[in-house]
């Protein structure tokens, strides 16, 4: 559905995208991941026509975008970093709006309505865009761009500004949508990709360093353990013991002080779980545990990972 | 393209400024009118329509001044860059709704006249001639507003900007009479919106500056569309 080869963005010397090629199949839901400034915001707005890129292309359906935007801009839906409103209409003149310019063919009515009910802002169709949350807003943008039912739909960073319930929300929205549609979107979180994506792309600087599936990435991250621990005890003595366990890597005291326990930062070796070792460690000395959690990677740390294992792979 | 243009007649209504356009236009023109006819006793219009150029220069920019620049500033334009409409449709959208509103507008302002039959009897088809030749201009200006909205991201450089231009089109008659040197004086008038009017005045209905007008707007929407066409591949 959509085919990327070589694309190219340069400001001057300054490469925003720097030669990249993907493919996303029908019925995907492919994930961008990067750190601000990777160029996941300059792609998207490359594919949707927003943007030219300097060289390479970017095809939807296999329409070029550059060579026949009437045709390809019909394919898609799409929600930029901040949503395209107009504060001064209300959200249904701004639906009926959005309606027209995508010369939408499907009853208005009915459409619109079904739109509204899955992004949840039929309680606030009347009201003027200026003076809703910026998590309706968000809401808005992303409605908006399911008008006219796209084949293709691209969201730059969708659950920003919304609460805890909302992303819950939009991300089972997002894994509806993938069921017919395809879709891309981007992030910087990594719990996100993980919970809606079947394939993750990660970019940085520019450049593709990873293009997985969801899982060989998840599987990746999981092979590092790291433990936070709160253990009761004096904490010197409690640091050698944790360094004496098997398979420790390092452990470094984090200083935190919470009562009478300290909190360690613990590394382990690959494939090693020694949260079982490390209780029957604390407990024989009376040194009751108090907290214990695996430590998430983030998304650096990720990178690191991920272009580790991409050097050896080529040596 | 109908949908920009919908929705462009809308924001002039929902937000202050048709208003305000509206307001500062008839408050403008009927005091001109006032002291250029009726004070001084006169039913010829050409006068009126002669101040009322240098009205306009302060007026069209208010019409213009948002068009691009606040969907810039609001990042909106997305929206309307990434929909099936071409940039040109986007742009004679936007300079449609501009002119619909100046020409109801200046329509309106011709209640004016009514009182002109009560005290004399104007030459009707010389009024009319103006009267056309006024909306000609109304339309060179918007089209250099869209243009100068497209350069900037706030609406206030772009009525500053336009309001610039605009001195500089009507102007240019008055530097014209004070300059010797035949080169400047030959671009100067090439320029010259005004005193492409004068023929008007006369009872002239001037085919020459009407092209000349119609071409004028084209240029500017022509340079505005490439404004956006160059700003994606920047």
């Amino acid at each position: 559905m959509i085919e990327i080869t070589n694309l190219v963005k340069n400001y001057g010397s300054k490469f925003a995208v720097d030669d990249i090629s993907f493919r996303v199949g029908k019925g995907e839901i492919v994930g961008f991941l990067g750190p601000n400034g990777a160029g996941k915001s300059t792609t998207m707005n490359i594919l949707t026509g927003y943007l030219s890129s300097t060289s390479g292309e970017a095809k939807v359906g296999g329409i070029d975008i550059l060579e026949n935007p009437y045709e390809a801009k019909k394919l898609i839906g799409f929600l930029p970093e901040q949503p395209p409103v107009y504060p001064d209409m209300t959200v249904d003149e701004y639906l009926n709006f959005v309606y027209e310019i995508k010369q939408c063919k499907l009853n208005r009515e009915k459409h619109l309505t079904e739109i509204r009910m899955v992004t949840k802002i039929d309680d606030v169709r009347k009201r003027l865009i200026k003076n809703l949350s910026k998590g309706y807003r968000q809401r808005v943008g992303i409605a908006q761009a399911l008008v006219g039912n796209p084949p293709v739909i691209i969201f730059d960073e969708p659950t920003v500004g919304l609460d805890p319930k909302q992303i819950i929300e939009i991300r089972n929205l997002i894994r509806n949508l993938g069921q017919n549609h395809t879709v891309i979107l981007s992030t910087h979180i990594l719990s996100e990709v993980q919970a809606v994506c079947d394939r993750i792309v990660i970019i940085n600087e520019g450049k593709i360093i990873a293009d997985e599936k969801t899982e060989n990435i998840t599987r990746v991250v999981e092979e590092n353990r790291k433990y936070s621990v709160k253990v009761c005890g004096p904490q010197r003595e409690v640091q050698a013991a944790l360094n004496g366990l098997a398979g420790v890597v390092a452990v470094e005291a984090t200083g935190e002080r919470d009562g009478d326990s300290y909190t360690f930062q613990i590394e382990a070796e690959k494939g090693n779980d020694l949260r079982k070792a490390l209780f029957y460690a604390m407990s024989e000395r009376n040194w009751p545990i108090i907290g214990l959690e695996a430590v998430g990677m983030n998304l650096e740390e990720v990178f690191i990972k991920i272009m580790d294992a991409d050097l050896s792979r080529k040596r | 393209m109908l949908a920009i243009y919908k929705k462009e007649m809308r924001t002039y209504f929902t937000t202050p400024l048709g208003y305000v356009f509206i307001a500062v236009f008839l408050a403008v023109s009927g005091f001109i009118f006032a002291v250029s006819t009726l004070q001084s006793q006169t039913s010829d219009l050409s006068g009126y329509f002669q101040l009322m150029i240098f009205g306009y220069i302060v007026m069209i920019p208010i019409l213009t001044m948002r068009s691009f620049a606040e969907e810039r500033r609001a990042k909106t334009e997305q929206i309307l860059m990434t929909s099936p409409v071409s940039i040109t449709g986007m742009i004679m959208a936007k300079f449609l709704a501009a002119f619909s509103m100046f020409g109801v507008t200046v329509l309106a302002s011709c209640l004016y006249y009514l009182p002109l039959f009560k005290y004399g009897e104007p030459n009707v088809a010389k009024a009319a001639g103006c009267f056309i030749a006024m909306l000609l201009i109304g339309m060179c200006f918007i089209a250099v507003g869209i243009f100068v909205s497209t350069l900037t991201e706030s609406p206030v450089t772009a009525s500053i900007g336009t309001m610039g231009i605009l001195v500089g089109f009507a102007g240019a008659a008055i530097f014209n009479n004070l300059i010797d040197t035949y080169l400047i004086r030959y671009v100067l008038s090439w320029i010259s919106i005004y005193s492409r009017y004068i023929n008007f005045t006369y009872g002239i209905f001037d085919i020459a500056a009407t092209l000349y007008y119609l071409s004028i707007t084209a240029i500017f929407l022509f340079l505005a569309v490439r404004v956006y066409e160059r700003r994606r591949y920047a």
